[in-house]
């Protein structure tokens, strides 16, 4: 009948230490980045060129989508083979604002027709590009478009208790559909050749070496806020449930819980974050087109996650820097041929290898060195290496 | 298009070949005075008497006329000495008689009978008319039809001609049809004639019939008027009916393809539970198989290239089964339980079978031949259907069949079935499961290469083959139901012909887009698919 | 075939033996009430008309040969199989539990303890009993919950009733499996539901711990929860002293005490074979 005190210490701090290394991480870069190329000069060897700037963001955009992957992935056991398919609707949202920024310094000059309408020889803006001219409302589409199409594609699916493999099936076969919508012309969406010559964003030359760094340490914010709001809601009730459902779901409905409307609200969560990620992704590489939405590439996104450790959050984020760190170095020297071996290497070997990734495996490691030590602080919840 | 367009010219070719041979067989027979005057006619170099020479040759009946009318349209008809005289240019320059295809002795100096536009058109309407009395009964009515689609009033007297002497029954009616169709369009004919013309016409019941029923004059009687619109509303029905028939048809072979791409799935998935990601480059290989052998037999043994199919139908199954068995031996059989890790692994192979293909025959496409029985087409009502497409239903047929007799059958078959239900039972009771569960990914392995022989005939053979058939793949065995071959003979079946009955509608890539939709809706009603398993291995 | 047709005059016997209206007050006064509940798996019946109540604040056992159907009848009372015929009703005839999924029917007050132990095994024993606990179940006031003095309480109170207290902090995965039985049970508790579903909660126990089981289902039923308690160990069902129930082949067999119910000549039958 006593109130142990025990009962209270057990509640996970909302950082642990290595969330706190991975935030300190990218408060140094994103300061260190912009000095590095700001302030020293060129010729110098610790200069950071604006191409690497952008390559730099390029990578933290990945992350914040593996984390997204990771959120859902890692602690409700949903492998979506579709998450791409969010971080490209945030892109095209993006793109549309970005297009409407041209207006007549285009090929064509029309002051409201972007230049492949122009070429389609077609009349008047769709109703679908109202309003993109404005930023705030395609801030406002970067998150809805994705989160709209996840909540009604989650709505059915984990509704009707579709789970597993199957999930992943069609989650592959939404991403696929849209593919295949999106390379069409009558589509609205530049078609093959998607969105791109962008000009400027908010009124600043999206080529700019100041634009580049801002929207540079934008991406390092988004992903730094992206992995407190993840590690906030996993540590809550709400995301001990998502654990509960991911290992045990029938166990957790016989408890009461709706796990379909748990799924649901993960769900998404994390097609906004990737929504947010494709949203920074586009200003910062300049285009964006249907080839985002194929399966190979979602399916990319699990392996950046299975690397760095999957229910570790920060092991999906180190794990997108270094397979893509990997990709830009392989693919661009005379190693270009095997870059695929080698990814397709990676998919096996982790997966054989290294069931709980880097993070997950270092976390092993360092628990059983403290075996006896009371208090751990992570991991939240390894999964076990079955789905 | 260009082999459609050759295969039209192909009889008019053939009909004047065939008018030359039989002219010369049958010269014995020829009555020279019957077709004297017209050959006069053809020396004064007028064109009206070249045309009215034309027009009389064309109702002679001779023989000869044939081969005169085609050497004029081929420029080798020549006129000259005295009294003037025709003669044809045979091969190396000799003159021959016209009527006995003989070499003249005492050539004289000629001169080319000269053909203007309008002699031109005078040619085509003698020759058209000359094969309706050909010996050929298949060319008469070749003939008849082309006259019927011509619709040239001028071709009714041959025509009518043609028709007073034909017996055989066949072109009998086509000539009859023919007639018809001239005269719905003629001017100065009772109504009730029209009628009948109009009803004979109608019956006919294909696209042709509609544009000539649709031509009926303004000027027309009203009940001939009626009669018309009546016989078009029957052929559009009819039509749209045989339209669906053809669609259906088209889906059927989707179908089988979706079927050969599925159902070494249905196996590795459904029956093993195994995601095998690697499947659509099973079937690659299996298309590479194929190339490889065409390449040794179109260097090696060409005389058995209409042989290289059934060759390489073995061969790629007992490769792609032996790659199979490897690939489980080394990864899968590691994660077994492990849906979605063996789905990433199988994903890792995949990348790596791809990459390897293109580094060792490149990323184009590669050329694979179809035999000749693979190819042409024949028509069943106003279905066209070609063979390869209905080799390869057959194909998927066949294999479907005998992957259900193995599996029913076989001890292999009583042995896989025994490790799904229950492993560890299975185990002790001395079934060798490491070994049953190899064969069971080889043999699913196996079957996607000998689909993949079958779709490097309709398919471009190139590393990404694969990619384009696993989705639709896993849908097919998820739509069927996991762990039932006839739900995937099913689904596939029904996938094919609904893409294909909406395609219509929708065109081709909303088709795709909107069939995959539908999928997806349908999984989430029925998460197991049409022909679910009950029971608590599904659970598990 | 044959047996189900000589079974059904005995059910016959027993539906009969009460008049018409006792029918109708049984369901107005029972907490728990089943009447000709059919499940077939591929044409076979797993449940076969079953008909049964359960009294508010009544304790019954439930024994019976393997694949007689307990575990399937506690499977159509909690929503996650559907009977193919028959009523379920809960709460004294207000709820039709057969309309209802499995999250509405624990929503009501009916907790259960599946035969193979579930529990969560990533969570630490502590957290499967805060997930378990009464209280908010949706899923956006979670994100923000905060756990208050009286849960805390509470659960301190189950660990003691469960006697996990040393093991609060491990993982619930690395329990042993009569720990997990108890934590299952634990968890019930939590849940505080009006009716305990709890099927073969011993297995897997030594003497003294299906003793101390016995003593705390007793407890809990004695605090006013109802139990139905499906279970093969005898001594264990004879230690619960309560009414038992006979199933077979899907339907009552024979329903009484314990010395009743092991005297029928039919359960005889059916327990030592043909
Ligand atoms: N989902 C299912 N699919 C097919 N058959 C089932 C299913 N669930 C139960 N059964 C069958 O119904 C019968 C009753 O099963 P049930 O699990 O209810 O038995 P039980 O009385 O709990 O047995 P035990 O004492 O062994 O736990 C068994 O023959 C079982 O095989
Ligand atoms: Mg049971």
């Amino acid at each position: 009948m006593s109130t142990s005190p025990m009962n209270m210490t057990r509640q996970p701090a909302l950082l642990g230490t290595s969330g706190i290394i991975f935030l300190a991480v990218l408060v140094a870069v994103s300061v260190l980045v912009p000095v590095l190329n700001l302030a020293v000069a060129p010729d110098s060897a610790v200069h950071v060129p604006t191409y690497v700037v952008s390559l730099l963001g390029k990578y933290l955009t990945y992350a914040l989508l593996a984390l997204s992957v990771d959120l859902i992935w890692g602690y409700v056991g949903i492998l979506s083979l579709g998450q791409g398919a969010f971080f490209a609707l945030g892109g095209y949202a993006m793109g549309m604002y970005l297009m409407r920024q041209i207006g007549t310094r285009g090929v064509y000059g029309d002051p409201v027709l972007p230049d492949f309408m122009v070429f389609l020889n077609w009349k008047e803006l769709p109703w679908f590009w109202y309003g993109f001219d404005m930023f705030p409302f395609a801030a406002l589409m970067v998150l809805l478009a994705p989160g709209l199409l996840a909540l009604v594609f989650g709505w059915f699916a984990f509704r009707s208790r579709v789970t597993g493999v199957y999930l992943s099936i069609i989650t592959q076969a939404m991403t696929f559909a849209l593919l295949l919508a999106f390379f069409r012309n009558d589509m609205g969406f530049g078609g093959n050749n998607g969105l791109t010559d962008f000009k400027d964003i908010l009124g600043f030359n999206i080529q700019a070496d100041g634009t580049r760094l801002v929207l540079f340490v934008l991406s390092a914010l988004a992903l730094a806020l992206g992995y407190v709001l993840c590690r906030f809601l996993v540590r809550s009730h709400f995301g001990k449930v998502l654990v509960a459902i991911r290992d045990a779901e029938t166990r957790v409905r016989f408890t009461g819980y709706r796990a379909e409307n748990y799924k649901l609200v993960a769900f998404v969560v994390s097609a906004m974050l990737a929504g947010i990620a494709g949203a920074l992704y586009v200003p910062q590489v300049g285009i964006i087109n249907p080839s985002e939405f194929s399966p190979a590439n979602s399916i990319e996104i699990i392996v950046w996650v299975a690397v760095g450790g999957r229910g570790t959050l920060v092991g999906a984020a180190l794990g997108a820097v270094l397979v893509n760190y990997a990709k830009t170095y392989f693919t661009s020297g005379i190693l270009a041929p095997y870059w695929l071996f080698m990814l397709g290497g990676l998919f096996v070997a982790v997966t054989l290898f290294l069931p709980k990734g880097i993070v997950g495996t270092f976390y092993e490691w360092r628990e059983k060195r403290r075996q006896h030590d009371d208090i751990p602080d992570e991991p939240l919840a390894t999964p076990r290496p079955a789905e | 298009m260009t082999s459609s367009a050759r295969l039209s010219r192909l009889p008019r070719v053939l009909c004047a070949a065939l008018a030359l041979l039989f002219a010369a067989a049958l010269v014995q027979r020829v009555e020279a005075q019957d077709i004297s005057a017209a050959l006069g006619q053809l020396t004064t170099n007028k064109y009206d008497d070249t045309e009215a020479a034309l027009g009389a040759l064309a109702l002679s009946g001779s023989p000869a006329a044939a081969g005169i009318v085609s050497a004029l349209a081929d420029g080798k008809l020549f006129f000259g000495g005295t009294p003037p005289r025709v003669f044809i240019e045979g091969t190396g320059g000799a003159l021959l008689d016209p009527l006995t295809m003989q070499p003249v002795a005492d050539a004289p100096a000629v001169k080319p009978v000269r053909v203007n536009n309008r002699i031109r058109r005078a040619i085509d309407a003698a020759s058209g008319a000359l094969s309706l009395v050909s010996l050929d009964a298949a060319k008469r009515r070749e003939a008849a039809l082309a006259v019927g689609r011509s619709r040239d009033e001028a071709a009714l007297p041959a025509l009518e001609m043609a028709l007073g002497k034909e017996t055989d029954p066949k072109v009998k009616s086509a000539m009859n049809l023919a007639r018809a169709s001239i005269l719905i369009g003629k001017e100065g004919i009772t109504p009730a004639e029209r009628i009948a013309a109009v009803e004979l016409v109608g019956a006919e019941g294909n696209q042709d019939a509609l544009a000539i029923l649709r031509s009926v004059p303004e000027s027309a009687a009203p009940e001939v008027k009626q009669a018309a619109a009546a016989a078009i509303e029957g052929i559009e029905r009819n039509l749209a009916l045989w339209g669906v028939a053809q669609n259906v048809w088209y889906g059927l072979s989707l179908g089988s393809v979706l079927l050969l791409a599925a159902i070494g799935l249905a196996i590795t998935f459904g029956v093993m539970g195994v995601i095998n990601m690697a499947h659509g480059e099973m079937v690659m290989l299996g298309a590479y198989t194929t190339y490889v052998v065409q390449e040794v037999i179109r260097t090696s043994y060409p005389g058995l290239f209409d042989a290289s199919l059934l060759i390489a139908i073995p061969l790629a199954f007992v490769f792609t089964g032996l790659i199979g068995v490897l690939i489980e031996r080394t990864v899968i059989r590691f994660l077994y339980g492990r849906a979605l890790e063996t789905l990433l692994a199988t994903w890792g192979i995949s990348l790596i079978l791809q990459q390897a293909i293109r580094t060792i025959f490149g990323p184009t496409n590669r050329e694979v031949g179809a035999p000749s029985w693979m190819s042409g087409s024949f028509e069943i009502g106003h279905l066209s259907i070609t063979s390869g497409r209905l080799w390869i239903i057959v194909f998927a047929l066949m294999v479907f069949f005998a992957l259900l007799a193995t599996l029913r059958l076989t001890r292999i078959g009583l042995e896989m079935r025994a490790v799904t239900q229950n492993r560890r039972m299975a185990a002790s009771m001395g079934i060798r499961t490491n070994w049953v569960d190899a064969m069971t990914f080889g043999l699913g392995s196996g079957i996607a290469g000998m689909a993949g022989v079958a779709l490097s005939q309709i398919d471009n053979v190139s590393p990404n083959l694969g990619q384009s058939y696993i989705i639709d793949s896993f849908l097919v065995v998820v739509f069927g139901g996991v762990g039932n071959l006839w739900g995937t003979l099913v689904g596939a079946m029904t996938l094919g012909v609904a893409n294909k009955l909406l395609e219509p509608y929708a065109g081709a890539v909303l088709g795709k887009i909107s069939l995959l939709v539908i999928v997806i809706l349908f999984i989430q009603k029925r998460p197991r698919g049409l022909f679910a398993l009950k029971g608590r291995s599904i659970e598990a | 075939m044959t047996a189900t047709a000589t079974l059904a005059p005995a059910t016959a016997e027993l539906a009969t033996a009460e008049p018409a209206p006792a029918a109708k007050k049984e369901l107005t006064e029972a907490l728990l009430y089943l009447d000709a509940v059919t499940v077939t798996f591929d044409g076979f019946r797993a449940l076969n008309a079953l008909s049964f109540t359960v009294d508010p604040g009544e304790m019954r056992a439930v024994i019976g040969p393997n694949g007689a159907g307990k575990t399937t009848m506690m499977d159509v009372i909690t929503g996650k199989t559907r009977p193919d015929r028959g009523d379920v009703f809960f709460d004294g005839g207000i709820t039709d539990l057969t309309k209802l999924d499995e999250t509405q029917i624990a929503t009501l007050g009916i907790g259960r303890k599946f035969q193979k132990p579930t529990v969560f095994e990533n969570h630490t024993v502590l957290d499967n009993l805060r997930l378990a606990l009464k209280g908010q179940r949706r899923a956006l006031p979670n994100i923000f919950r905060r756990e208050s003095a009286a849960a805390r309480e509470r659960i301190d109170e189950i660990f003691e009733t469960i006697r996990l207290t040393e093991h609060r902090d491990r993982l619930g995965g690395a329990l042993s499996h009569g720990q997990k039985q108890w934590l299952e049970i634990g968890m019930l508790l939590a849940q505080d539901p009006k009716l305990l579903l709890v099927d073969e909660p011993v297995a897997g126990m030594t003497d003294a711990e299906t003793a101390q089981t016995a003593e705390l289902l007793r407890a809990i039923n004695a605090n006013g929860h109802s139990v139905v308690v499906v279970e093969h160990d005898m001594t264990f069902v004879r230690d619960l002293g309560v009414r038992v129930m006979c199933l077979h082949e899907g339907s009552v067999l024979a329903e009484g005490t314990l010395d009743q119910v092991s005297a029928n000549e039919r359960v005889i039958e059916v327990y030592l074979g043909r």
